[in-house]
């Protein structure tokens, strides 16, 4: 399967598991999905739970709030990460905050799906990541998968999840994997190890990072498309890195994050979200807090640029190979 | 005469045979110092509303978006199409409901004012607004109230001990002593948490009446926001949904002519009425006296009714006067004339049901008196009784730990940290 299909499948197997799981977004029920990851929901499962909505995001996360407080699991897609900013106020002071405020009387158990990230010549509305403003907020989780296997297994808990969860989507690597050369043919997942994903019910616990590479020169904090342009680059460079897939930010593995960095002295963060106030602040935060003494480097972070998102110059703006392996060779340095 | 060919030739009006546009910014009728007015509103006479079908369609029935449904008139007989015929024990269940409510109102403002708590909100002159539609509506519907709809709970005989404990944030709050003042949750009376972000509880209430209705239940949803707040984008979210998928929900509008300082006119009341905002929606829309409670009622019965016929939400306007500040952090001398609330030509709530049941002979003012004493002493005494749980800021709360419960259904290794820190910081400083 490739990220979609896994996506479409998590969704299959949550509504045909749970009555209360309901689908809901622009585009979403008879079409499936501009992505089409809710493709041939909507006809197996009708449109009392699959359903199209007015474009507008703030209303569907409203809409979703209640749902959420009646007792159904809602399953919102909003389109693109980038038009999730008009929802913000339902989802940080609302859906974020009601079981807190409420003290837990009322919850809002939904997980709002969205495509995110850069790398398809998607300009500045079509290729945002936001997920440094959810971590932010208090009361929300944010997931990240990587591969097909992973956004099976992470989407089935996060539906399973009774708190809201963000569940942001690396459009990039939908159909295939990507190493950041962007002048080379597309590759496809067909054949990949995290490909082979089962069509029935499995989970994957938020809150647990993935090794995707064991190594000893320096470990390689990374999420979403970044894992992939990572990996090849430090295979390219032929180095023993420690690369660690973090999949949830909140809740976050600090456990594998602290082992790592602990082993290898050395830490690099990489993300496609812009740097300054971004995850990767806090990531560097928390290494200095706990593993200072075992450093043997500064840690340094690859990240998109505090510029809007290009159109045309996409590629300088994309924290490719280019910039992670400089940045790679500045840590090994000392 | 104009010349076509010279647009973008041209800046600014020189040259250009115009006048020069102006912007129209509202101002109300009278600021302090000056007289109010309220002659010019015209209020129509109470057989004037008809009453369509239940499931007649929006497109009919647009001239009650204009108008005024009303059932008592200024002598406090009740009349005409929508009157609602109640038997005399649901009447003075009314009269009592808005009588203890203010009585609460009239007593947490003073505890206010003694330094109990931060804050306090009343909603003198409203009554009618909750208390009509808590009766109409089914005790398991599921109100998304805003701040001044404290009469709904006060109606579902929720015990007023229990919000004074959230008024004071002490050890009793079931909310952990984490909201302002006044913005309960009450699951079991059918309440919603309230938000201080203004009109989110509107697509909320669509989303839990869609829910509502894709799985076939029977129990519906009511929401309420003041005028000031139909300008949120949330409102018109809300009436985008709930007419797109006939949600099963009630959308009140509070029109109390003010927003803090500012009158109705900036959130378009000059224009048109707040009722006819469902006009353009394909949603029913009721404007309806909101201090004469049979009207409200009626109204909220005969949206409730058209919820469960499928045939889709109402949008009603309770048109009302706010009587007393916006809330405790307010004057409204400052910024209208002081006797404004006096000259409202709807009169006062009670008063006018206190004159119906009076003229129907199940009432008069001795029992009147006897009431108001009676339930003035039992607002003291459960003040008293909620006193003991603690007012804000003498030590009373809930356990420092609590703080970091509820962010999530299980806490998390960051929260537990950040709980464990706070813990061994206060030890350390010996408290
Ligand atoms: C989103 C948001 N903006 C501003 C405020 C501050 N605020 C609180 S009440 C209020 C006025 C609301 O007026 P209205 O909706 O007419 O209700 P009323 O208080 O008259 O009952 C304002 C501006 C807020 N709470 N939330």
């Amino acid at each position: 399967m490739n990220m979609i299909q896994a996506i479409n499948s998590a969704m299959d197997v949550m509504m045909e598991r749970d009555p209360d799981v309901v689908v809901m977004g622009e585009d979403v029920g008879f079409f499936g999905g501009v992505f089409r990851a809710t493709a041939g929901l909507q006809e197996k499962y009708g449109k009392n739970r699959v359903f199209d909505t007015p474009i507008t995001e703030c209303g569907i996360i409203g809409v979703a709030v209640g749902m959420g407080a009646y007792g159904l699991r809602p399953v919102p897609e909003i389109q693109f990460a980038d038009y999730i900013y008009p929802a913000l106020d339902q989802l940080v002071s609302e859906a974020a905050r009601l079981r807190y405020r409420s003290a837990g009387e009322f919850i809002a158990p939904m997980t709002v799906r969205s495509p995110f990230g850069g790398g398809i010549f998607g300009g500045q509305t079509h290729s945002q990541s936001p997920e440094g403003i959810f971590t932010h907020c208090s009361g929300i989780k944010t997931v990240i998968p990587s591969t097909p296997y992973d956004a099976k297994g992470l989407l089935i808990a996060a539906i399973e999840d009774n708190d809201p969860t963000i569940f942001f989507e690396p459009k990039r690597i939908y159909n295939g994997p990507f190493d950041g050369h962007y002048d080379t043919p597309a590759k496809s997942w067909a054949g990949h190890a995290d490909a082979q994903v089962p069509t029935g019910y499995y989970r994957i616990p938020l809150g647990k990072a993935r090794t995707v590479r064991a190594g000893e020169a320096l470990t390689i904090l990374c999420y979403g498309t970044m894992v992939h342009v990572v990996e090849d680059t430090v295979r390219a460079m032929g180095l023993d890195a420690d690369i660690v897939d973090l999949r949830s930010l909140v809740p976050l593995d600090i456990e594998a994050i602290e082992a790592s960095v602990k082993k290898t002295g050395r830490c690099l963060i990489v993300h496609e979200a812009t740097r300054t106030s971004g995850f990767g602040a806090e990531l560097m935060a928390q290494v200095q807090e706990r593993c200072f003494y075992h450093l043997e480097a500064p840690i340094e972070r690859v990240t998109g640029f505090d510029t809007p998102y290009p159109h045309s110059l996409e590629w300088a703006y994309f924290p490719g190979p280019v910039r992670i392996r400089e940045a790679i060779n500045k840590i090994m340095k000392d | 005469m104009t010349d076509p060919d010279d647009h973008g030739a041209v800046q600014g009006h020189e040259g250009r045979n115009l006048p020069p546009l102006r912007l129209h910014v509202p101002e109300p009728p009278a600021r302090p110092g000056e007289s109010a007015d309220f002659t010019h509103f015209d209020i129509p006479a109470v057989d004037a509303a008809p009453r369509p079908d239940e499931a007649a369609a929006p497109g009919t029935m647009r001239d009650l978006a204009y108008g005024l449904v009303r059932v008592l008139d200024a002598d406090g007989v009740a009349g005409g199409q929508w009157n609602p015929k109640l038997p005399p024990e649901t009447l003075l269940r009314m009269l009592r409901t808005m009588a203890l409510t203010r009585a609460f109102d009239a007593r947490m403002f003073r505890a206010q004012r003694q330094g109990k708590t931060s804050f306090y909100m009343k909603s003198t002159g409203e009554e009618a607004v909750s208390i009509g539609a808590a009766l109409a509506l089914s005790r398991d519907d599921m109100c998304f109230p805003s701040y001044r709809q404290q009469g709904i709970l006060i109606a579902r005989d929720w015990p007023i001990i229990d919000m004074m404990n959230q008024i004071y944030s002490n050890k009793g709050d079931r909310l952990k002593g984490r909201q302002l003042p006044i913005m309960y949750s009450a699951r079991e009376a059918g309440f919603f948490s309230i938000s201080g972000n203004l009109t989110t509880q509107y697509p909320q209430a669509v989303g839990w009446a869609m829910a509502s209705a894709a799985k076939g239940d029977t129990r519906i949803a009511a929401t309420w926001c003041g005028e000031g707040s139909t300008a949120e984008g949330d409102f018109h979210n809300a009436c985008t949904f709930a007419s797109v998928y006939r949600a099963p929900v009630i959308l009140n509008v509070v029109n109390n002519q003010w927003a803090i300082s500012s009158f109705s006119g900036f959130a378009g009341g000059e224009a048109t009425t707040f009722a006819a905002r469902a006009v353009g929606y394909g949603i029913a829309g009721l404007r309806v006296d909101g201090n004469d409670v049979l009207a409200v009622y009626a109204a909220t019965r005969w949206a409730a009714d058209r919820a469960r016929a499928n045939a889709g939400p109402t949008l009603i306007e309770h048109f009302t006067y706010r009587v007393e500040g916006h809330s405790t952090s307010d004057d409204p001398t400052a910024y209208r004339s002081a006797e404004e609330s006096s000259l409202w030509p709807l009169g006062d709530p009670i008063a006018r049901l206190k004159q119906h049941c009076i003229a129907l002979g199940i009432w008069d003012e001795e029992r009147h008196a006897a009431m108001d004493k009676e339930l003035a002493e039992h607002v003291r005494d459960a003040a008293r009784e909620a006193e003991k749980n603690g007012i804000l800021g003498h030590g009373l709360h809930h356990p420092m730990e609590s703080l970091f419960e509820d962010v999530f259904e299980e806490m998390p290794w960051h929260l537990k940290e950040q709980q464990q820190q706070m813990l061994d910081e206060w030890k350390a400083a010996g408290l």
